[in-house]
């Protein structure tokens, strides 16, 4: 991580790295949805809308890890002044936010046919709710912070302090017992039978490394838009 | 209730969000990096 504080020399890491995260994330997903819309067969209770899991079980993960990734780059910001940390932070925001978006809408269609709802205020639905908004506020205080030329200190502080929402969602499915299913996938095992679940890694990977791929675009923008701006106060200096 | 309409609006929705945001991504980089090279050549 500290072998990357050098703007030079992340970037002659990320250039490679973004496209073959891109690359192996496409053929990776697309293997994997593909898998999970023909070759799966329907769930006994379920039926065929047990195939929206291939896409939001990851979509889920993505929206926290990605949460958790600001949460590191904040301390990393505040603990080492890390250089590469703030743009770190800001450019995983919207990457999350899309993803917790896409966790939520899934979700909701999900929960139609199977609730016979769109929407209800349970505990894991609400929480991951919160989320997208703490992701919402992230973006526009580090937007206002770097407009008004500040470090990223408040962002960062908001970036940690919204961690708290981490361990409330993941233990909602246990602290609340309402609508949404418990824990069915753990470290130790999963309740669902192997013919439907095999296909779930290959998306959890895929999407994991088209994750990767947008955060490491969004940082070289934001180094980029860097250079131009310093470049730019460079010629405005007598 | 036919479910597949549901599965194929998911679908078309994760995909969709997710190919926007590497697309947007992309090209707001692929501008800025254009623009950084042309202001250090000047």
């Amino acid at each position: 991580m500290h072998a990357l504080a050098n703007p030079a020399r992340f970037l002659r890491f990320a250039r490679p790295a973004t496209a073959w995260l891109l690359l192996a994330g496409l053929a990776i997903a697309i293997a994997g949805m593909a898998a999970g819309l023909t070759l799966t067969p329907p769930d006994y209770l379920q039926g065929e809308t047990v195939r929206i899991m291939y896409i939001h079980v990851p979509s889920a993960w993505l929206g926290m890890a990605g949460w958790a990734g600001i949460a590191a780059a904040s301390f990393s910001q505040l603990v080492w002044r890390h250089p590469l940390a703030a743009i770190g932070g800001r450019a995983v925001a919207p990457v999350g936010a899309t993803f917790a978006a896409i966790c939520l809408i899934t979700g909701s269609i999900w929960g139609r046919p199977t609730w016979g709802t769109w929407w209800e205020w349970d505990g894991r639905l609400t929480s991951m709710l919160v989320l997208f908004f703490l992701y919402l506020g992230y973006i526009a205080l580090a937007a206002a912070e770097q407009e008004r030329g500040g470090q990223g200190r408040i962002a960062a502080i908001y970036g940690l302090a919204g961690a708290v929402n981490l361990p409330i969602i993941h233990y909602s499915v246990l602290w609340w017992r309402t609508l949404h299913q418990g824990e069915s996938i753990g470290l130790t095992g999963s309740t669902i039978d192997t013919s439907i679940l095999w296909p779930l890694p290959l998306t959890l990977i895929g999407f994991t490394c088209l994750f990767g791929a947008a955060v490491l675009i969004r940082m070289r923008a934001e180094l980029a838009q860097a250079k131009i701006e310093a470049r730019i106060r460079r010629m405005g200096t007598p | 209730m036919n479910s597949w309409p549901f599965v194929v609006a998911a679908y078309a929705i994760a995909i969709g969000l997710t190919a926007a945001l590497l697309i947007l991504s992309f090209a707001s980089m692929r501008r800025a990096e254009a623009a950084a090279d042309a202001l250090s050549r000047k």
